[in-house]
Formats: C-alpha cells, structure tokens, sequence
C-alpha cells in the first residue's frame, strides 16, 4: 500500500538524497555574527562597545607613541630625552631606566659585593621553580630548600660580616654532627628501635647500608653541601657585612614581600585553627591578635615600628630598622590570612570532621590530613589575594624610610642627572609593568593550581 | 603588634635601668667605639642628599656628614646613611638611633627649644622663591601685579606668598594644587604666570621643564629657610664637633684652602691657614679630635665652596647661583667664626 502510493507520487516532490551540508548561515556563525551577539546584542551594549572602542582609539595610538615609536632607548644623560637636543618629540626616556636598571636592583649594596645578592636571587628562583613547577622532582628536599636552608643562607650572604658567620659556623656544626649521627645510625640502627618499633627496625636492616635512613640523610647531605658552599665563599672572597640600610631595589620588595608570604600563610594556619580552638585561653588570644591586628592601618604598625619603638627601646636593644617592617609586614599578613583559612575551615561539611574522628584520627592528624588540604583548596583564591595585596603593601615601607623598588625609582625621579620633562612618566610606567608582572604571574599561577585540584571534582 | 608592646614594656623597664649607664658615654665614644658615623639623611632631593648610579649618596647634607666623619675617622665614607622621612626624622635623633641629622631642616625656634635639638650651623640659606617665563619680562616679584600664581596647597608656601604680596600691596591670584607636581605642570601648561616653591626646589623643578631655558628664577627671596644639621640636647662636646666640621669648610673657603692644594697648604706661613690645618695650636684636643682634623675634612670633603660647585652649584646640573650662600667677604650669609 505505502508503496504504491509512493510509486505513484509525482517524483518532483521527493527528495531521494540528503542534502549537502552547508555552512551555517552568517547571521549566527562567523565572525560578524560574534561581534553582533557579544558586542551589540542590545542597546545598551552597543552603547557600551561605543564608549570602549572610542576610549581604545583614544589612548592606545598616544600611549604607544609615547611609550614605543618616540622614546628613547639609548643615553647616558638627559641631553639624549630632550626633545630640543634630539630635534624631534620625545616620548618615555627608557634610556634613565637602562642607566639606573642595576640601581633599581640592588639599591645601594656596594657594587663589589653585588654577586652575593645575585646568588640569592638564583637560590630564590630555584626554590620557587623547586616548588611551583609540578612535574619537578624531590619535592620534599624542595620544601626544605625553600623554607629553611634559603632563608639561612640569604641570611648569610646578604648581611654577611662576623655574627654571620658565627651563625653559619654553627649551621655548619650542628649539620656534621647530624651527619655523623646517621652514619653511626646506618650501621647500628637497632639504636632507633624505640622510635620506629620492631618492625620499622626490620625494613630498615634489610635494606643495604647506604641506603638506610635515605630521606633524612638527603637532607643532611643536601644541607651539608650548601653550607660548605657559604663557608667557602665566606673564607675565599669574604663576606663582609653589608648593612641593611644599603640594601635597596628589588632585593628589598623581594625580601619583604617573601618573608611576608613565607611566614603569614603558616601562621595564618595556626591562628585560624586558634580561634576555632575549643581551649578558651587560645581562643582568646588569637581572637585577640587578629581583630587587633585588622583594626589597625599597616602603615599605623610600620609607624609604631620605626618612629616609636626607638623611644622606648635603648639603641643597643632596637632591632634592625628592616627588620621591623619586615616582622609588622608579616605579622599583618598573619591576621588576614588567619581569617582566610578560617573561612575554608568553616566550609568543610561536618561530616569530614566527623569521619576523621571516626577513623580514630588525633587533632593534628585530622587537620594534617583531612580537613586542611580541602579546606585550603577552597581558599586559594583567597590566599592569593592576600599575597597579591602584600605584595603592593610592600610600598609602604617607603614612608619609614626603606628603599623599595618604588622609592628607588622615586629617588631617581628627582636626580638631575635625568631630569627631563618625561622622565617621571617613564618611571612610574617601568614600576607599574614590574609591579602588574609579578601579581599577574600570582595570579595565573594560583588559577593553575586551582584547575589542578579541581580535577578530580569535574564530572 | 603584640610583640612590640611586650618588647616595648621590657623595653621601658630596661631604659629606666639603662639610661644611666648610657648618660656617661659620650655622643663621640659612641661613634668610636661603633667605628661609624649615624647620619639621619633625606629621603632623595637633589643636590643635599641623593643616590647616584652607583647608590652612593651625594650632596649637600651628605658632605655635613661625610665631614664629620673624615674630622673623628679621616675617612669619608665611615658614615652610614639612614634615610628618614620628614615625620620620624627628629624621633630617631631623639631616640639616639642618629648621631647627627643632616636632611634639609629648618632652623627654627620651636625646634630648637621644645624638641630637646640643637642646630649646630646653616650649611644652606633657602628661602621660598618664583620662577616665572623670560618672555613675561619680569626681573622683580615686585612686578608681579595682578600675575596669577602657582603654589602647593596647605603649605608655608601658601602662606608667605600672602604675607608678602599683602606686606607689598600686590594684587595676585593664587592658583593652588594638592601636589608639587601638578603645581609644576600647571605652570607649564600655562596656567599662570609664575611658580613658587623653596629657591633650591626651583632649580631643580625647572630642569623637568621641556624648556629650561625659557624660565628664570628671581632674585626675591621671601622667606628664610636655613637649612642645617641637627643632634640632641645635652651633649656640648658633639655639638661642637659637628658645628665646627661645618666652620671649618666655611673658613677653608675664606682662606683659599682647597681639597687640591690642601697639603701644599701645610706649608703656608700665613698664621690662620696654619691654626686652620693644624700645624700650630692643639685646636683638635678639646674636642676629643686630633689637631688634624680640619685638613682631614678638607683633604677628603672640600671647602663650602667646593662642596657648594659640586653639589647644586655650578659644577652641578642645578647651576645655583651663590647668592645668600655666598662668603660674607663677598655678599653674602655664610660666616665661620675664626679658628683660634
């Protein structure tokens, strides 16, 4: 029947093939089709893309001029950014930036001894690519790298002189003798059995000599080696003592912004899990330091720390003037912090304490391995940005009278070696790209991870 | 924050224990014992304390300072600078964290009774000035009638324009900014007809102009500003070390002595050039110095005038001009009381 009727049906009508794909059509593809749904998909976007595109053309092709087609790049003096020396319109003077570049580094630290800050540098880069870079190896030695041996040797090497020394000298010891106690453990380790048990004992005796103890006796050699490394830069060109208050530049925001980060988000930790302590007296305490701490300006604390601890405190008593920006710095960080975290505790469903508990965990081990790593996860963007914002509050201690990068650049800025009518513009230009560069890498960095640790939430 | 409050109640418990044994030791034992001179410096202005390419300071203040530490060490660079800002410049002289402060500070009198200070000289005579274009014509502040002016906002600039122009009875127009630099920048633009700020800023304000050359500064000087270098009430014997390091430039200057012909000089029969350089009268001793110690400064700092050339002179990319500074034997307010 339906053949029949098929058979019989006038062909003109019936299509025997599909139809070639096509396109789709431009109204919804294509790259008109893009700008008309995200750019002028409603009056008051097409409003909006206006006034965007009329600001671009505005400033883009002024900026780049200035900054780009007519700025200078070579010179040792102003004479090369004045426009009626050159004979042209001058743009950014980059040529001052170029003359000064080693001035915003280092600051003031005498030029003979500027290789010590550069190891440093070196150090820092190899601990932060140690322990950001995922796929690196050793990540444990990296952690100790990072928060112990770098710490003492920038220590040794920036300030140098013989309290250092005596420090490193000390370091020195106490590694050889550890050193030495693990040789005599990896031929006797029944000494440890009280630590690890029976049958720690057991594995141990069964792996061959060199290799018992391996990860601690890694640390110590690794240690060993470094410290023997300071010892001998110490002994061949010396290490003499460089005073904080030539320290300047880059090395000094580095510093600052390091020594905030690296000990405010620990600290942050134990203050956050303080005031969700259930003991009153700790409680207390922390409750105390961090609502004291958030209401006060930073710039209030760098004040006490510089202008009125002096009066209180006897000259030979004062701590370093750096020092105390560098303890407010961090101890402020340590209360925004703390409440960042606190807030990732507080989103931890009560179920994951419960099942911690349940599985016969103790306190430290709960948070060690079930709460903190998630609730932690769930602030990273958090943490980020209280880094991104110690970061720019390094800034601050210029008003005490420390040389960060931006005072460096400001200090310049007045010199009349390079007065020109452009050379303010180009200095603060060249802080605002140092500046963006380095939250902006925080920031992608700290996506990174977040994408990472997400990975096994995606469904 | 918690940690400073404890070490601060340590801290007072230990001053009141300490400040006795602290009264005995002299400004001067201090530095020696220490083997450097504290010097509270600005923060960056040129021409009286700035870092060069290198991150050495240079300038004004800074040779106070290196001249006093080439008068106890003879050697110039035994100083370490402290930068201080305006606000906590006289807690750290006050707390002894400086021995000496050497930062573009007026001289005046609620500073020098009421904060316990002492002004041990002026090593710079300033004074509110106006730059003004060369084309307007003008050569005097008194011709400045009915001129539109450009100042900082909230400043003693502000209010020495009034006094003046009222004193003058001269009509103007005041044109305020919050910051210097706008107040600059409305200038060139053209927003008025004159700028006003401290003398020695207005040298250096001038060479971020495009034009340099097209601005002049007057000659009025409106009001006074001695610059000089500030330490602590109570110890007279440092005073006097730093106020006669300072006398001592000033003096080689009137006699001709230089950084160059220093040595020469120790061979001059001329009796003050003598008692200058040492080689008669024990002027170094009372002082707990040797007789040496103004050649010392010379050898290593310079006269005033050299020290002047080098820094905002003409040796200088400032290029101010003397006037007030200049020896009282030639016009001006710098005057060293003899050495003898």
């Amino acid at each position: 029947m339906t053949d029949a009727t098929t058979e019989m049906a006038p062909y003109a009508f019936v299509r025997r093939e599909t139809l070639e794909q096509q396109p789709a059509p431009l109204s919804v593809a294509g790259p008109l089709a893009w700008v008309r749904q995200h750019l002028l998909s409603s009056p008051l976007n097409i409003a909006l893309t206006l006034v965007c595109v009329y600001l671009v053309v505005d400033s883009v092709p002024g900026l780049v001029r200035f900054y780009f087609l007519d700025a200078i790049w070579t010179g040792t003096s102003r004479d090369a950014c004045l426009a009626d020396k050159v004979g042209r319109p001058v743009g950014a003077c980059w040529a001052y930036i170029a003359d000064r570049f080693q001035y915003f580094i280092y600051g003031s630290y005498p030029i003979p001894q500027r290789w010590r800050v550069n190891i440093v540098f070196v150090m820092f880069a190899l601990g932060v690519v140690w322990l950001l870079w995922t796929s690196a190896p050793k990540k444990k030695l990296g952690i100790f790298f990072f928060f112990v041996l770098l710490p003492i040797s920038a220590y040794v090497l920036l300030l140098g002189g013989p309290g250092a020394e005596r420090f490193l000298g000390f370091c020195l010891m106490v590694t050889l003798a550890l050193a030495a106690l693990y040789v005599v453990l990896s031929f006797a380790p029944q000494l440890v059995r009280f630590n690890i048990g029976d049958a720690g004992l057991a594995v141990v005796q069964q792996l061959p000599v060199w290799k018992r103890f391996f990860g601690p006796k890694q640390l110590v050699l690794f240690a060993l080696a470094i410290f023997v490394f300071l010892s001998l830069l110490a002994s061949s060109p010396g290490l003499p003592r460089v005073d904080t208050g030539l320290w300047g530049g880059m090395t000094v925001t580095f510093l600052i912004a390091a020594v905030g980060i690296v000990f405010s988000l620990p600290l942050g930790v134990v203050l956050a899990l303080g005031r969700r302590s259930r003991l009153p007296i700790i409680q207390l305490l922390s409750v105390i330091f961090i609502e004291f701490v958030r209401g006060v300006p930073l710039i209030t604390v760098l004040f006490m720390a510089n202008t009125m601890l002096p009066l209180f405190v006897p000259q030979e008593y004062s701590p370093d003037r750096l020092l105390r920006p560098l303890v407010g710095v961090a101890l402020f960080a340590a209360a925004y912090m703390a409440e960042v975290v606190r807030g990732g505790l507080q989103a931890m469903p009560k179920g994951q304490y419960e099942g911690a508990m349940s599985l016969g965990l103790g306190y430290w081990s709960m948070m060690r391995l079930i709460i903190l790593p998630q609730a932690l996860r769930i602030v990273i963007p958090g943490i980020v940005n209280t880094f991104i914002g110690l970061f720019k509050d390094t800034t601050l201690v210029t008003i005490v009278g420390i040389f960060d990068f931006l005072r460096t650049i400001e200090a310049t800025l007045v010199d009349p070696t390079w007065a020109t009518p452009t050379t303010r513009a180009t200095g603060y230009a060249f802080a605002a790209v140092f500046y963006f560069l380095c939250c902006w890498g925080m920031s992608r960095y700290s996506i990174a991870v977040e994408k990472r640790l997400a990975a096994g939430q995606k469904r | 924050m918690k940690q400073i409050i404890g070490a601060a109640l340590i801290a007072v418990t230990a001053a009141i224990c300490a400040s006795g044994a602290l009264a005995q030791s002299t400004t001067l034992a201090q530095v020696k014992n220490r083997g450097i001179l504290l010097c509270g410096s600005g923060t960056g202005l040129a021409g009286f304390g700035i870092p060069d390419q290198q991150g050495n300071w240079a300038g004004m203040d800074v040779d106070v300072c290196r001249a006093v530490a080439s008068a106890i060490f003879n050697d110039p660079n035994k100083v370490k600078f402290i930068p201080l800002s305006a606000k906590d410049r006289f807690t750290s002289l006050q707390s002894g964290e400086v021995d000496l402060l050497s930062r573009t500070t007026t001289w005046t009198i609620s500073r020098d009774t009421s904060l316990g200070l002492n002004f041990a000289g002026v090593n710079y005579y300033d004074g509110q000035g106006f730059m003004v274009r060369k084309k307007l014509g003008v050569d005097s502040v008194l011709k400045l009638a009915g001129a539109s002016i450009c100042t900082q906002q909230g400043t003693t600039t502000e209010l020495n324009l009034a006094d003046y122009f009222r004193a003058n009875k001269i009509k103007y127009e005041v044109v305020a900014f919050a910051s210097n630099q706008e107040t600059v920048k409305a200038y060139e633009a053209g927003r008025c007809d004159a700028f006003t700020t401290d003398a020695s800023g207005l040298y250096a304000e001038r060479l971020t102009l495009s034009n340099p050359d097209d601005h002049m500064v007057l000659p009025e000087i409106i009001s006074k500003e001695p610059l000089g270098p500030v330490v602590r009430h109570g110890d007279d014997v440092w005073l006097d070390i730093v106020k006669w390091s300072l006398f001592a430039m000033v003096n080689a200057e009137e006699l001709g002595v230089t950084k160059a012909n220093a040595d020469e000089m120790l061979k001059s029969e001329n009796p003050e050039i003598k008692r200058l350089v040492g080689t008669e009268g024990k002027f170094g001793e009372p002082m707990g110095l040797t007789n040496d110690w103004a050649l010392r400064i010379i050898k290593h700092v310079g006269n005033y005038g050299e020290s002047f050339e080098r820094n905002v002179g003409s040796g200088s990319l400032l290029k101010i001009a003397r006037g007030q500074n200049a020896l009282w034997t030639k016009g001006g307010l710098q005057y060293a009381p003899p050495i003898r």
